[in-house]
């Protein structure tokens, strides 16, 4: 009995979590169109409901309604089981996100590492897609995203190693709070950007969208995906998208933290802040896909292998020096 | 269901499974780090290139050979290494004795420091020698590699950056008078 209340109440704080997370997704689906729209001097999507905020509600129950089509040469098992594992992956990724100091699911010792390990299972989802649809686009595509995303994620993982050099602990909260004179956008400025741009890499989004590069590849990796299955791939997508702002601003930009503690601001709560910089970074992102065109798939890996990952190699034992010589190194707690 | 899975493709997902195993179990008994660490290298790295290669191979064909096909010259090569592995198995699980104070070290050992700070402490101090060696081996075969397969190709079209950016109008645009009913040679 005892146990059956427990899980009910973990459960319980799960949806509060995971809801609305999914909502914010849709939100922020409606949000990049209209920014999107913005750019190109459009309006967007603004007919259902104030504003078109139920865009994409309405597009979400169209999904729902269209029927589920497997390839008959596809693997059924793999087919279905890949946008349930990328649907999967980009929320549970959640658990450990701190909105504020208190609002947390989990609070583990090796959140930094949970984030990175969960985002670089990622890729299965693709790579499941792309093979199991069983015909040439797919697997090109899956194949492309694949190799971008683990050649992507070397350097967010040096990138993150960065930071950590200047905490001293793995632990989420405990990032955040050393950030509390100083965010770290200021002293490690060129990590930051580059992190933004292997975020972009990392979650498929233009100028790096090489696997769904429509003039190609068909639509890539979900060519053959039809109705809910697709928009679970799609949902997928952006939840990781928000995944990566909110890590970008664990890293970088505070957190929760306001951005100067004197009175009048430091009343505003914590968990504004925190959604206000997600909300920043995605305003970025969205902007970034309306104004840069297509990488070329060469240029894509060099920008990855050629010069992202040296300079950050280089930049890491750049800091690492830095705190050495004028001891600033984090001390720790042993 | 590695082993017993037809397809290739099954395998090697049972075997991403096998790792997440690892890790879960490695996590469970409270060493977090090593779990983790096993998730991203093993489950996001490793696991990827063996789907890669299987997904690239033509599966239908090796199954015909190693399963079908009469004369399999796999069975008495797997035979004796498998026996040799279970033989080296029974040594080394009947002679598995315990630390004596293998409980109180560890409970001492997890006192209140996390284990990633732990790790760093033992492998930085008293391992450093084999922690630097293993590295330089990684290098060594990274570089073994790369050399095994590098091969210069003539013919290939290159984008050289460098030369794009600083091209400049004076050099590369030319003005020429053509004759009538003859060409122009352009590429000297």
């Amino acid at each position: 009995m005892e146990y059956l209340q427990i899980l009910g109440n973990e459960v319980y704080k799960i949806l509060f979590l995971l809801v609305p997370i999914l909502v914010s997704v849709a939100m922020i689906v409606w949000l990049d169109r209209r920014v999107w729209g913005l750019v190109q001097k459009r309006k967007g999507p603004n007919v259902v409901g104030p504003f078109g905020l139920l865009q994409t509600l309405a597009d979400a129950l169209k999904y729902i309604f269209k029927e589920i089509i497997i390839p008959a040469s596809a693997n059924k098992v793999v087919f279905i089981l890949a946008p349930i594992v990328t649907m999967t992956l980009a929320l549970v990724a959640w658990a450990v996100i701190p909105i504020s100091e208190e609002l947390v699911l989990s609070d583990i010792n090796v959140g930094i590492l949970y984030l990175f390990a969960v985002s670089s299972l990622g890729v299965y989802g693709i790579i499941m897609g792309g093979w199991a649809s069983n015909s040439k686009y797919p697997f090109l595509g899956a194949i492309r995203s694949a190799a971008q995303m683990v050649s992507y994620e070397v350097s967010i993982g040096i990138i993150i190693i960065n930071v950590l050099l200047c905490v001293g602990s793995l632990n989420l909260k405990d990032i955040v709070l050393a950030q509390k004179e100083l965010w770290y956008v200021i002293p490690l400025f060129p990590m930051f950007v580059i992190f933004f741009i292997s975020a972009l890499a990392e979650t498929n989004r233009p100028p790096f969208d090489l696997p769904e590069a429509e003039a190609e590849l068909v639509a890539g990796y979900q060519t053959e995906y039809s109705g809910m299955m697709y928009a679970m791939f799609w949902l997928g997508e952006y939840a990781n998208i928000l995944l990566m702002c909110a890590m970008g601003s664990i890293l970088f930009l505070g957190g929760w933290l306001p951005i100067i503690d004197i009175y009048p601001i430091n009343i505003i709560p914590a968990p504004v802040w925190m959604i206000l910089k997600i909300l920043f970074l995605f305003f970025l992102f969205a902007i970034i896909k309306a104004i840069v065109p297509r990488y070329r798939y060469d240029q894509l890996m060099r920008l990855g292998w050629k010069i992202f990952l040296p300079f950050s190699l280089v930049y890491l034992v750049f800091t690492a020096s830095f705190l050495f010589y004028f001891d600033k190194l984090p001390k720790g707690n042993f | 269901m590695v082993i017993t899975s037809r397809s290739t493709i099954n395998s090697v997902f049972f075997l991403i499974l096998d790792f997440i195993s690892v890790g879960c179990l490695f996590i469970m008994v409270g060493a977090e780090f090593l779990g983790m660490i096993i998730l991203i290298v093993y489950v996001g790295a490793v696991a990827v290139l063996f789907l890669f290669v299987v997904m690239m191979l033509n599966v239908a064909e090796q199954k015909q050979s190693w399963f079908i096909g009469k004369k399999s010259t796999h069975i008495p090569i797997g035979l004796i290494v498998s026996v040799l592995i279970l033989l080296e198995l029974l040594v080394v699980v009947g002679g598995w004795k315990y630390k004596d104070d293998l409980m109180s070290s560890s409970t001492l050992n997890l006192s209140d420091i996390s284990n990633t700070h732990q790790l760093g402490l033992v492998m930085y101090t008293d391992y450093i020698l084999f922690f630097q060696l293993a590295g330089v081996i990684l290098l060594l075969s990274m570089i073994g590699a790369i050399l095994l397969t590098f091969r210069q190709r003539k013919g290939v079209k290159k984008q050289s950056y460098f030369n794009q950016i600083s091209r400049n109008p004076s050099s590369s645009i030319e003005l020429r008078d053509v004759e009538n009913n003859k060409g122009v040679k352009i590429d000297d």
